[in-house]
């Protein structure tokens, strides 16, 4: 028996991946490859169809969208008025100000101060490492909840200011993790030797581990921006004025809001907003809009992400 | 911050071999020491200053603020909450009797139970089908072409996500009008609060089916291919190689994430739901943090909505407790494993 084992030991160094079907596998089945390819073209027909749905609506006219009777599917004419119509001054046009604003700031801010933090804490055996590092990570145990959030942003005064859109959720002690593991995972004896010759921790951080963790810095960046982007709920939490609504908000309110008839809400309806009624080709430009800065970031990053979220998973 | 001090403390004489009388000297020592660790490692503590600053004000001070979960709490007793919180009354459990006599809030606690089970079963299995069904894939172009377009979806707002759906399913999207062509009465799932459960699931598995496979794709790809030949060696056919090497590889990951889900068990989204609040009715969409929202921010009952709040974070930090738990006892790793 131990003997048979210690024969057929695991053979690590021959784990490489295979690219294509190896010798042993069988031959696919007709059946499995058919349900395969269904599943597969449902899969990515449910993403694509309404992205191309709204693409097209968006950029076709007035008359093409009465004859499909709403939604057009095939594109009869390229006709950019809708995008003229939201981007000719007034709400829509402050807002994807407003958005971007938030998303550059907040994602320098975020992206700064969580690099520093996750440096700070790359030391094991350094001054207050345990305390601080628990401190951190605590923040997975216990959430704050809403009412005291509320009323701590709005006791600093932050209402209606950009900034409660960017300090309450500035640091996320999830990418601060991944980013720290990268960091521990840079070989000290660099570190070391440049210390050695009297480079100092910021030094040290800007010259030598940044330049080597230029991959998880970027899938960061592009999770801080995506959030801020994306971030509606904090906007009708925290900001009251009209002409201060992000994207996210003004989508919500041009096309949700219309959704039902009898929206009374407080949370949902918004005096004022529409001078005209929108219609449906100006409504979709604005989630075009609203779609178009997560397709151009994402794929420079998209080949990272495994890293970034295996690093995470594994080392929190 | 105490344990390696001690721990200096313990080993100096142990190493050195004095008798216990030597035990006056190590704590200047060990001072002095802190001293220099400080001179040498202020710059790492200047740099997690900031971030442990925001944390503090933004995550911990708002922890404490649940006190007013105890308290009648009135923003208009003072200029600021601050000021309204040293003058409003406290009340002791009075807003946890209230919370838990309101059938409203056990309407809100019934719906997300239902819809936290309902997903466990429709939605935490299909990463991991997808994750298999991408890895059994030959080509690695076409695996990458599905991939990339089955993550994007992750990156939509939820209002993003309502609004597709919306357009497509809703009452004057894609389908009702391809119904309506087709001469049939077209029917609205966006408002019908009866299929709403399944609606706000399709709608999560659409976001992020293909984001949550990513951590069990890893998982299939650190799985040793010698154990697929031994076993087809043996004779096993592709179910069975399925069933003895794919899902025990992926078993850490599995229990990983169903821990962290039913510890979660009282989180259903937050945002999915208040948008949707108004279109099918309280009676269906309402889950507790929209039931807290509404308590605090739109009732303006703001000890009533802190006492939810705290309710669901004290019996959410007991839930992932015990998960993790449950977890060691069986066998596996759990969420926080010993680095």
């Amino acid at each position: 028996m131990t003997a048979q084992l210690s024969g057929t030991g695991p053979n690590l160094d021959a784990r490489r991946r295979r690219s294509r079907r190896a010798a042993w596998e069988e031959p696919p089945t007709a059946a499995g490859t058919v349900a395969k390819g269904v599943v597969l073209t449902l899969l990515v027909a449910a993403v694509l169809v309404p992205l191309w749905a709204v693409l097209v609506t968006s950029l076709a006219s007035r008359d093409t969208i009465d004859t499909a009777g709403g939604m057009v599917m095939v594109p009869r004419e390229i006709d950019p008025s809708a995008y003229v119509t939201i981007f000719s001054g007034g709400q829509i046009t402050r807002a994807v100000w407003i958005s971007t604003l938030v998303t550059v700031l907040g994602t320098t801010v975020s992206l700064v101060l969580t690099v520093l933090a996750a440096y700070g804490l790359s030391r094991p055996g350094s001054v207050g490492h345990r305390g601080l590092l628990f401190f951190f990570l605590l923040t997975f145990l216990i959430f704050p909840g809403l009412v005291p959030s509320y009323l701590v942003v709005t006791g600093l005064g932050l209402k209606d200011s950009i900034w409660s859109l960017i300090l309450p959720s500035a640091i996320s002690v999830f990418n601060l993790v991944v980013i720290r593991a990268f960091f521990m995972n840079v070989p000290g004896e660099l570190l070391d030797s440049a210390r050695i010759d009297g480079a100092g921790e910021f030094h040290v951080l800007a010259r030598i581990v940044l330049p080597l963790s230029k991959a998880v810095i970027a899938v960061v960046g592009l999770f801080y921006a995506v959030g801020y982007w994306n971030a509606y709920f904090n906007a009708v939490l925290y900001i009251d004025d009209n002409d201060k609504f992000p994207i996210q908000r003004v989508l919500q309110s041009y096309i949700l809001a219309g959704q039902s008839p009898n929206v009374s809400g407080a949370a949902v309806s918004l005096p004022g907003v529409t001078a005209y009624p929108p219609t449906l080709a100006v409504k979709m430009a604005v989630v075009v809009v609203t779609v178009i800065p997560a397709l151009i970031v994402y794929p420079f990053v998209q080949r990272h992400f495994t890293k970034g979220v295996i690093t995470g998973a594994v080392k929190g | 911050m105490s344990a390696p001090v001690t721990a200096g403390a313990v080993d100096a004489p142990a190493a050195t071999g004095q008798d216990p009388s030597a035990g006056r000297t190590p704590p200047v020592r060990v001072r002095r020491r802190r001293r220099d660790r400080l001179r040498r490692d202020w710059p790492l503590l200047a740099m997690t200053a900031p971030a442990a600053a925001l944390l503090l004000v933004f995550h911990y001070l708002p922890t404490l603020g649940n006190v007013i979960a105890f308290q009648d709490y009135n923003p208009f007793v003072g200029d600021d909450p601050v000021e309204a919180f040293w003058h409003s009354e406290w009340i002791g459990f009075g807003n946890f009797e209230a919370l838990f006599g309101d059938p409203l809030f056990w309407d809100a606690v019934r719906n997300t139970l239902t819809i936290t089970a309902f997903q466990l079963v429709f939605f935490f299995p299909l990463p991991i089908l997808l994750a298999v069904l991408l890895n059994s894939l030959v080509s690695a172009r076409l695996r990458g072409f599905v991939q990339s377009v089955v993550y994007l979806p992750h990156f939509f707002s939820w209002v993003l996500v309502v609004t597709f759906f919306v357009q497509m399913l809703g009452g004057a999207g894609l389908l009702a009008q391809e119904m309506r062509e087709a001469g049939m009465r077209p029917f609205d799932v966006m408002t019908n609060p009866d299929t709403f459960i399944v609606l706000v699931t399709a709608e999560a598995v659409w976001k992020d089916i293909g984001w949550g496979a990513i951590v069990f794709l890893a998982a299939l790809a650190a799985i040793d291919p010698n154990l697929y030949e031994a076993a087809a060696a043996d004779g096993a056919g592709r179910w069975r190689r399925l069933w003895h090497i794919t899902l025990p590889g992926l078993r850490p990951v599995i229990v990983l994430l169903l821990i962290m889900r039913l510890g979660d068990a009282l989180s259903v989204g937050f945002e999915q739901f208040i948008l949707q609040r108004e279109a099918v009715g309280r009676e269906a969409a309402e889950v507790l943090d929209t039931f807290v929202y509404h308590q605090a921010i739109s009732t303006q009952q703001w000890g009533l909505g802190a006492a939810a709040g705290l309710f669901k974070a004290v019996v959410g930090l007991v839930l992932i407790l015990t998960a993790n738990k449950v977890a060691h006892r069986l066998g596996e790793q759990g969420v926080y494993a010993k680095s």
